[in-house]
């Protein structure tokens, strides 16, 4: 399951694919982000609303049927641009971001955007955080090598993960419009 | 600020197979840089068109705003003896010679007498962590010494350039750190520039910046600044 930070530009994502209903989202969130932990309805339906009340979605007149909500929302400009932002731009480069580095491959492949200049931001932000650990290492004494070395290692093992996943774009494209 | 090295739109191939297919860098001096990329992608065919050991097949090499690569091999042999110095992953040292005679060579090479050149080159035990093995031959030494003292004979003629192609990718990790330290604080007294070929983001961590050479081709990394809002 993503962090609480990532559920909210990840619906807004799946929302640019098509406007849907928030069973769908749901639905679609618990396929391709939920790993076994499936997200509340709660949880869809308030972020929904306050999609809408902040302009990035909007939302259609109730329609007839069963479920809590048969309301079906639609991506604004606002949000696209949003999701937009949120997807250029490296996250800050910290150990254990495998959950919204994955959300952000899947979701710009689901959206046809360029994946691997996302993947290529975030190299360029870790090697500058790797960087400025190094020379902590350069000028620190023993402890500040050993607490440098943690995040080093750590950065290192996400580095690996986008430059495997780098090459391996076309074979996920494949499988995310299947 | 002019490029002490660069390369403009090199191509180079290997019978069918194209290595560089149009490369561009330029690396101000005393600039440490690392070229990065998976096997294949043609970083080291890089280095040896930049220290002109291969020449490209269409291109331009420049340094010190000279062009290298329409010289003859007579001058870029002597240009890589006296303004270039090279350390590779491993096996470089000559086993017939002592750890200081190595040290020596490209001194002695330049035509420094044999005592002045020993000299040179036993300042640099001191300084690399190899004071009392400048007797011993490569057999006798371990491998992190014997890449600190490979890194003392491409320093030792003061080089413009260093040329390091995977230069701890023999050695432990906490061996190829101290190699990494020392040729990394070495170059910057000295205003060396670094041309450094890694694979490892470890090592690469050790330079100022990085490009990544994909397909035959180079690629800079300078991008977005992350922000704390981008995940609102």
């Amino acid at each position: 399951m993503l962090s609480g930070m990532s559920v909210p530009l990840t619906l807004l994502g799946l929302l640019e694919r098509e406007p849907s209903h928030g069973y769908d989202l749901k639905r679609d969130y618990d396929t391709w982000f939920g790993r076994g932990k499936p997200l509340p309805y709660g949880q869809v339906y308030a972020t929904l609303s306050r999609l809408a009340r902040d302009g990035k979605a909007i939302v259609g007149p109730a329609e007839p049927g069963e479920g809590p909500d048969r309301k079906r929302y639609a991506i604004t400009e606002a949000g696209i641009a949003e999701v937009e932002q949120w997807l250029a731009e490296p996250a800050p480069p910290e150990p254990h971001l495998q959950t919204v580095l994955f959300s952000k491959v899947v979701l710009a492949l689901m959206l046809g955007r360029p994946a691997d200049r996302y993947l290529d931001a975030q190299r360029a932000a870790h090697l500058q955080r790797m960087r400025e650990l190094t020379a902590l290492k350069e000028r620190g004494d023993m402890m500040d090598t050993l607490l440098a070395d943690h995040g080093l290692y750590h950065l290192e093992a996400d580095l690996r993960w986008i430059d495997h996943t780098a090459v391996r774009l076309d074979m996920l494209a494949q499988e995310v419009h299947q | 600020m002019s490029a002490t090295i660069e390369a403009r739109g090199v191509v180079k191939s290997f019978g069918q197979t194209p290595a560089l297919r149009g490369a561009t860098i330029a690396v101000g001096p005393g600039e440490i840089v690392a070229v990065m990329g998976p096997s294949g992608s043609g970083k080291s065919t890089l280095l040896h068109c930049l220290a002109g050991i291969l020449t490209p097949d269409e291109g331009e090499v420049w340094f010190a705003g000279q062009r290298l690569d329409t010289l003859t091999e007579t001058q870029r042999s002597e240009l890589r003896r006296d303004k270039f110095g090279f350390v590779f992953q491993s096996g470089q040292l000559v086993p017939e010679l002592t750890a200081e005679e190595n040290v020596a060579l490209p001194l002695l090479l330049g035509g420094t007498r044999r005592a002045a050149a020993l000299a040179e080159a036993g300042a640099w035990f001191g300084r690399l962590g190899l004071d009392g093995l400048g007797t011993r031959r490569s057999g006798e030494l371990s491998g992190g010494q014997a890449q600190r003292v490979a890194l003392a004979r491409g320093m030792v003629n003061r080089p413009q350039v260093l040329f390091a192609d995977e230069p701890t990718g023999s050695l432990d990790s906490v061996s190829g750190e101290l190699v990494m330290s020392l040729m990394t604080r070495a170059a910057r007294e000295q205003g060396t520039t670094v041309i450094l070929v890694t694979h490892d983001a470890r090592v690469a961590a050790y330079a100022g910046r990085e490009v990544i050479v994909r397909d035959g081709a180079v690629t800079s990394l300078t991008g977005a600044t992350p922000s704390a809002g981008a995940t609102r």
